[in-house]
């Protein structure tokens, strides 16, 4: 059983893996959330702005948004994030310092708006087109209903397309140690990385590996709840009734009503 | 369909004051509609006096409800003129016509994630720039109405289909239009009810309403209508009182429809 010996030692060393536990724990892993929760949040507000431009009835503004969408989701995420962290290098200095870490998170959020602008234009699209007509048939504009109506009926359908986002986003945080961050800014991955190449075992990235698991895979199955949740819908449980009763409801209700049936 | 005319409604009987509306004139000039180069109305000329209530019948693809759209504009005209108390419909923003005429749909077309109170508030505040209070009051109010006080925080989905078009009626209603339009808003109901939807336009109607009503259900026609007319092909091919066209029917065309429908 030789060959199962050198396995446990390569992937599951539990004393290098205990070893660079609180690396992971506190630089690794919070990190790794920072990147992908801001990166997450830019991307949503970017991806509602790419969304409504898709959709606008303006080719200026429906080019444009369809133009950032090809370009950003038909990238590589790692060329991508390496262009804009050395690309913009020195004008991220005069402004964030010599850290890539910022550069790191806007080129995540670049590549996730797109596929979240995407989404959501997917989202808004699908509303049943009489939602619109119906608001505009009371007096409201067009931005009035789209903001009040619309929109958030189309993001509620994609909330399960939206987690699935963050759970790519999650793991894409991960390329941005490319750029080459500060020992105290490492991610998951790299703090593994690190590890593993100190310790010439890979056990500790086999931990970052869990702690990815221990994010996403919730995750995952939370969209399945959510999926079904919204696409069932909610209903009050109620036994089936007669129609018939509400004719009677109704003939007792309103003198309006009542008043013209004799 | 009974439908015959109320006496429980008179002054001194023991119901709620039912207040009155004041519905305006609205006239049809030559109003020609297309889509791209399809011409679905031509020289739709119709006058509707204040208060009265005028059917639009005729078989599908006959232009009925384009007429209706294109009297609140959600299709603009290609040519001609509507007049809403006698002043051009096309020369003002659409958004404040629409909030003078109200507009009910086939398919109700309520918001689905508002509560019934909801689906007729949302107009109030957003465009009457009512408050939250005052709108919630109002909305409340044309609820009961409509025999709905006990269903206001019902969604949509748990109301039924006589119910639901009853909401969306009160949510028209509680923007006081001059004029009201009904695009076949029960054909899409179970037959019981049916019955309990139409006499509530037929009490609107004799409350001073101005209506234009798109409908199949003859009986109607016959019994509320001030005014009926038959659509064909984009064209009216007749106008007159309910019983110059159901008795007296001189075109080919509505013989045919009449011995089809009735």
């Amino acid at each position: 059983m030789d060959w199962l010996n050198t396995l446990t030692r390569t992937f599951f060393d539990f004393g290098a893996m205990a070893e660079v536990l609180p690396q992971l724990l506190g630089v690794g892993l919070l990190n790794t959330l920072i990147i992908s929760i801001a990166a997450t949040a830019i991307g949503l507000v970017l991806g509602m702005v790419v969304a409504v431009m898709g959709i606008s009835q303006s080719r200026w503004l429906r080019i444009p948004a369809r133009i950032y969408t090809d370009l950003f989701r038909g990238l590589p995420a790692i060329l991508t994030i390496l262009l804009i962290g050395q690309g913009f290098a020195r004008f991220s200095q005069s402004i964030f310092g010599p850290s890539p870490y910022p550069l790191g998170i806007i080129a995540l959020s670049l590549i996730s708006s797109a596929y979240i602008g995407e989404i959501f234009r997917a989202g808004i699209q699908s509303v049943d087109k009489g939602q619109g007509e119906a608001c505009r048939a009371l007096g409201m504009g067009y931005a009035k209903s789209m903001a009040l109506v619309v929109v958030p009926q189309g993001i509620r359908r994609v909330l399960p397309a939206l987690v699935n986002q963050f759970i790519a986003i999650v793991k894409d945080s991960s390329l941005v140690y490319f750029l080459g961050l500060l020992v105290s800014e490492r991610e998951l991955f790299r703090v593994g990385q690190d590890a593993a190449v100190l310790s010439g075992n890979l056990s500790p990235l086999v931990l970052a590996g869990i702690f990815y698991l221990v994010i996403t895979v919730p995750l995952t199955h939370l969209v399945n709840y959510f999926d079904n949740k919204f696409r069932t819908g909610r209903r009050r449980p109620s036994a089936p009734t007669s129609g018939l009763k509400e004719v009677k409801e109704l003939d007792a209700a309103s003198p309006l009503i009542s008043g013209s049936n004799t | 369909m009974s439908l015959a005319s109320s006496t429980n409604n008179s002054p001194g009987t023991s119901s709620p004051v039912v207040e009155t509306f004041h519905g305006s004139s609205l006239e049809l000039k030559n109003l020609t509609m297309a889509y791209g180069d399809i011409e679905v109305l031509r020289n739709v000329s119709l006058t509707v006096a204040p208060g009265t209530t005028t059917c639009i019948i005729g078989p599908s693809g006959s232009g009925k409800s384009t007429l209706l759209r294109g009297i609140n504009r959600l299709h603009e005209p290609k040519s001609g003129d509507v007049l809403l108390a006698g002043e051009s419909a096309l020369q003002v923003k659409p958004d404040i016509l629409r909030r003078r005429i109200g507009m009910v749909f086939q398919h109700f077309n309520l918001f689905p994630d508002h509560t019934a109170l909801e689906n007729v508030a949302l107009a109030l505040w957003s465009v009457k720039g009512m408050s939250k209070a005052e709108a919630r009051e109002r909305a409340q109010r044309r609820l009961a109405e409509v025999g709905l006080a006990e269903r206001a925080d019902h969604r949509p989905r748990d109301l039924s289909g006589g119910q639901q078009q009853r909401v969306a009626i009160a949510r028209a209603l509680a923007m006081e239009p001059e004029v009201m339009l009904f695009d076949e808003a029960t054909s899409a109901l179970d037959p019981e009810l049916v019955k309990g939807v139409l006499n509530l336009m037929a009490g609107l109607g004799k409350r001073g309403m101005t209506m234009v009503v798109v409908t199949h259900e003859m009986g109607f026609a016959r019994k509320v209508a001030d005014q009926v007319v038959f659509m064909d092909e984009g064209e009216v091919v007749e106008a007159g009182t309910p019983a110059d066209l159901f008795d007296n029917p001189r075109s080919e065309r509505l013989q045919r429809f009449l011995s089809e429908v009735l």
